[in-house]
Parts: C-alpha cells; sequence; structure tokens
C-alpha cells in the first residue's frame, strides 16, 4: 500500500500527514482527526451524510479520496461554531430542522455554501439547493425554514457589519 | 464504481494536477469543454445558459447539486453508463471528442515497464460523438490514452435545443431523457439532432426524429411524428423504472416537449 505525504487544511488548521492512497477523505477526517461530526449514510454518494466543504463547496467525502484533498481547505461541522453557534446551527436549533441529527451537519454544510453564493434564497431555490442531503425524518419543512432564518440572520449581520463600518 | 467494487484498478492517476483540462471558452465556431470541467461549473455558466441551452438544461438535472461540484465532463462521457446524460447532448450536437494518448497500447503498467516501450510523443486524435459509445461502460478510447476536451460546434442564428428528462427523483439516472438541437433555415428546420439517454445499451442518435422535424415548419404534426420516430428508435429494458411501453411512451412525450422547447428558444420566444 503506497503513502502519500498530503499537506491539508481543516477546519483553518493547516496538517501534514502520511496517508494511505485508498483512504477517503471521510476516514482521513473521523479516524485519524476524529472529527465524527462528518457521518457515513449511503456510502455511495448519494445521501450526503458526509458533505463537507472543500474548497468552500460542498463534496460528499465518502467518494473523495483523502489524497484527492490534499492542498485543499476543508471545512466540517466542527468548523462552523466560532466561540459561539454559528447563524446556521442556531437557526437550525430554533426551528427544530432536525430530528434524529444524522443528516445535520451536511445539511448545514451544504447550506453554508448555498447562502454564500445566494444571500436571499426562495423555498424552492433553497429546496432545490439541499436536494442533493437527505432526510429521512422531518420531510424537510422545518429544514427550509431553518436556512432561510438563517440567511436572514446572515444578511443582517453583514447589514450591520456594513453600518459600523 | 469503485464503491461498490465493481471496478478494482491496480492506480489510478489523478488528472487535477494535468494542465489545461478544464475550462469553458468559445473559440474557432466551436464551444471547448476541457475533460475536467465540472458540471456545476456548466450549469452556472452565463455563456451555456445564452447559447448552448441544450447544454446547460443537462448539466442542472444530472445527479445533484452537490454530486456535480465534483463530477466532471470527461468523467460522464468516458465513463459511457447508458444511463449518464452528456452522451446525448453530444451525440445531438454532433460534438468532437478530443483524445490524446497511445490509442493503440495498453495502459503502461505500475512498475513503469510499458511506459520504456512508449513512443516519444503521444498522439492527438479526434473522434466524433456518432463513432464514440460502442457499448455500455464503452468508448472508441483506448487505454493509454485519454480524453482532453470536446468541442461543440457554436449555434448559428435561428438555433436553439434542450435537453428533458424524466426521473423518479432529484439524484436518479433518467426514466428517460431526450436531447435536441435544431436551426431554422429560411422557415424550415434543419440539422436537427435527436438523441435519446437510458433506453439503450448506449446513448441513441434517433435519425428518423431527425428526418421527421428537417424540413418541416416545426408545428406540431411534424412534432408528433418526430416523438413517433424517436419512440420506435428507442431500445427500452424494463427494469425498477418502468415496462418498456413505459419508457417508449415517455420518450414520445419528451422528444415533444424537448422539440417545442428547443423551437420556442430558436424562434427567441424562451430562455
Ligand atoms: C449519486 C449519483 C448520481 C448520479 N446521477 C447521474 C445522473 O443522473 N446523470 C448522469 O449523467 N450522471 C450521474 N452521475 C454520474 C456523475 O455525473 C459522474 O459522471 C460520475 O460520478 C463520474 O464522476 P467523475 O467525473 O469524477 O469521473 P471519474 O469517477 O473520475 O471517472 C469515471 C470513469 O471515466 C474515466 N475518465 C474520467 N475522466 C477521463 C478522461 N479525461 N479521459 C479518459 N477517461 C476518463 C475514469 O477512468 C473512469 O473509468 C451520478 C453520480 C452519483 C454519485
Amino acid at each position: 500500500m503506497s503513502a502519500h505525504h498530503v499537506t491539508i487544511t481543516v477546519n483553518g488548521e493547516p496538517m501534514e500527514r502520511e496517508i494511505e492512497s485508498r483512504l477517503l477523505l471521510v476516514h482521513f477526517l473521523r479516524e485519524e482527526l476524529g472529527l465524527t461530526g462528518t457521518h457515513i449514510g449511503c456510502d455511495t454518494t448519494s445521501c450526503g451524510a458526509c458533505t463537507v466543504l472543500l474548497n468552500g463547496k460542498p463534496a460528499k467525502s465518502c467518494t473523495v479520496l483523502a489524497v484527492a484533498a490534499d492542498g485543499a481547505e476543508v471545512t466540517t461541522v466542527e468548523g462552523l461554531a466560532n466561540g459561539e453557534l454559528h447563524p446556521i446551527q442556531q437557526a437550525f436549533m430554533e426551528c427544530h430542522g432536525l430530528q434524529c441529527g444524522f443528516c445535520t451537519p451536511g445539511m448545514m454544510l451544504t447550506s453554508k455554501a448555498l447562502i454564500e453564493e445566494n444571500p436571499d434564497p426562495t423555498e424552492a431555490e433553497v429546496r432545490w439547493g439541499i436536494s442533493g442531503n437527505l432526510c429521512r425524518c422531518t420531510g424537510y419543512v422545518n429544514i427550509v425554514e431553518a436556512v432561510r432564518q438563517a440567511a436572514a440572520a446572515i444578511r443582517s449581520e453583514a447589514g450591520e457589519e456594513a453600518d459600523h463600518a | 464504481m469503485m464503491r461498490f467494487r465493481v471496478a478494482q484498478p491496480p492506480a489510478l492517476v489523478d488528472l487535477r494536477r494535468v494542465p489545461g483540462l478544464s475550462g469553458l471558452r468559445e473559440e474557432n465556431g466551436h464551444l471547448w469543454v476541457g475533460a475536467m470541467t465540472r458540471q456545476a461549473e456548466i450549469e452556472k455558466s452565463g455563456l451555456t445558459r445564452r447559447r448552448y441551452p441544450l447544454l446547460s438544461d443537462a448539466a442542472r438535472v444530472i445527479a445533484d447539486p452537490v454530486v456535480r461540484n465534483l463530477a466532471t465532463v470527461g468523467g460522464n462521457v468516458a465513463h459511457a453508463d447508458p444511463g449518464n446524460d452528456l452522451p446525448a447532448v453530444m451525440l445531438a450536437y454532433g460534438a468532437t471528442m478530443c483524445a490524446v494518448g497511445y490509442p493503440d497500447r495498453p495502459a503502461p503498467s505500475l512498475s513503469g515497464e510499458g511506459s520504456r516501450s512508449l513512443p516519444l510523443a503521444p498522439e492527438k486524435r479526434e473522434i466524433e460523438a456518432d463513432d464514440f459509445f460502442t457499448g455500455p461502460f464503452e468508448t472508441a478510447l483506448g487505454e493509454g490514452e485519454i480524453l482532453t476536451g470536446i468541442r461543440i460546434p457554436s449555434p448559428s442564428a435561428g438555433s436553439g435545443g434542450a435537453y428533458a428528462k424524466l426521473e423518479r427523483k432529484v439524484g436518479d439516472y433518467a426514466v428517460a431523457a431526450v436531447a435536441i438541437q435544431l436551426r431554422f433555415h429560411g422557415g424550415v428546420i434543419a440539422d436537427a439532432g435527436v438523441a435519446l439517454t437510458n433506453v439503450g445499451l448506449t446513448a441513441i442518435r434517433a435519425e428518423a426524429a431527425e428526418g421527421a422535424l428537417n424540413g418541416s415548419d416545426g408545428g406540431d404534426e411534424a412534432l408528433d411524428r418526430a416523438a413517433a420516430a424517436a419512440a420506435a428508435a428507442a431500445e427500452p429494458m424494463a427494469d425498477a423504472r418502468g415496462s418498456e411501453a413505459y419508457k417508449r411512451a415517455v420518450v414520445r412525450t419528451l422528444t415533444f416537449r424537448a422539440a417545442s422547447k428547443a423551437i420556442a428558444r430558436a424562434r427567441g420566444e424562451a430562455a
């Protein structure tokens, strides 16, 4: 089994590691780094539970080889909170955008990228944006509400910062 | 494929580090789509939406938005799953596949043995889409070759295209899908390209449907004939997505819809 030397930045922290060529990114995160917030669901790129941000874009880490993240920035759910909950986490909590919570990390990371691209998404746009992330509990109504509330919170935060500037 | 242990390659080559394989640009009468261009890039490109709506339509219904962030155009056509959406798009456009490598040699072995006997300069080849898809999961590419990109002819004035797909849910392969590209010349349709997804062992070019559109005014009667011809050209197999008869009926309906949309776009009546 050949090994590769990789440099990966995870949640803002650069690191160098020797890893096996066949190691998947999701296993690297969970087993090498202990970041178990990234879940493994279907294992075949369908359900989106393992979604992380790879250079800012949502990617399903169960079919990304860890070596393919060499040089990349990876954000997992553990990287969302910064002392206090991220507005997306806050909104998922307030709107009850989860039941069992298994899909939640992936849902939140996909939503983060969606809101960055489209700060005021309509309900249809949210449903389209999260269509690669499956939730088997809630029926999506509260999740969609949470994403829209988070978008509003992020917009008003940005607005306040602009006012202070 | 590897996830399901269907393919167990002894080695993988990461093409991301090969320069020049990614990107989207219009030049010399065609759109160049690099093999490593991500499907999300196609979907979000204003250029494809304005000028290549058939490609843009298809990119929006492949897999799901997260998968499209990583999935490439080249991987989609080189993989040649009959369920992949881009092969039919390339057939309808009459696209040209550009390859580089050693078409007649096996892939160099891991030990480097093969590489010593390789000729110095790799060969460049251009393969018409019509000759590219040779079977399920099979293309005209040799083992020692890679796809570098695809050339799609730029549409002339009065052109339009559309992709119509029926899927059971987001992220599923098509029950059936239809790709159509056409143009109006002197008030009648010319150079229609019609191709079908997931109703045969490869994407299928429906020449009889093209014949029904060509020379017509694009009225409902011609569209009905084209739709019937496309349904007859389909070679579907019954599976969890439906019976053979159902899939033919879907092809018929989708051909009518894709043609209507392509015509509306050609006339500037639809975006
Ligand atoms: C959940 C899910 C749903 C999907 N749904 C759809 C769908 O509805 N419609 C659809 O069309 N597709 C669908 N896909 C397939 C997807 O669009 C990609 O085409 C596929 O995952 C291949 O990904 P890739 O581009 O990373 O190629 P890879 O996995 O890297 O490669 C695929 C194959 O092509 C070969 N290859 C790749 N690039 C080249 C090249 N430049 N030259 C020569 N050979 C090359 C590889 O060797 C390999 O054999 C789906 C995929 C998933 C995971």
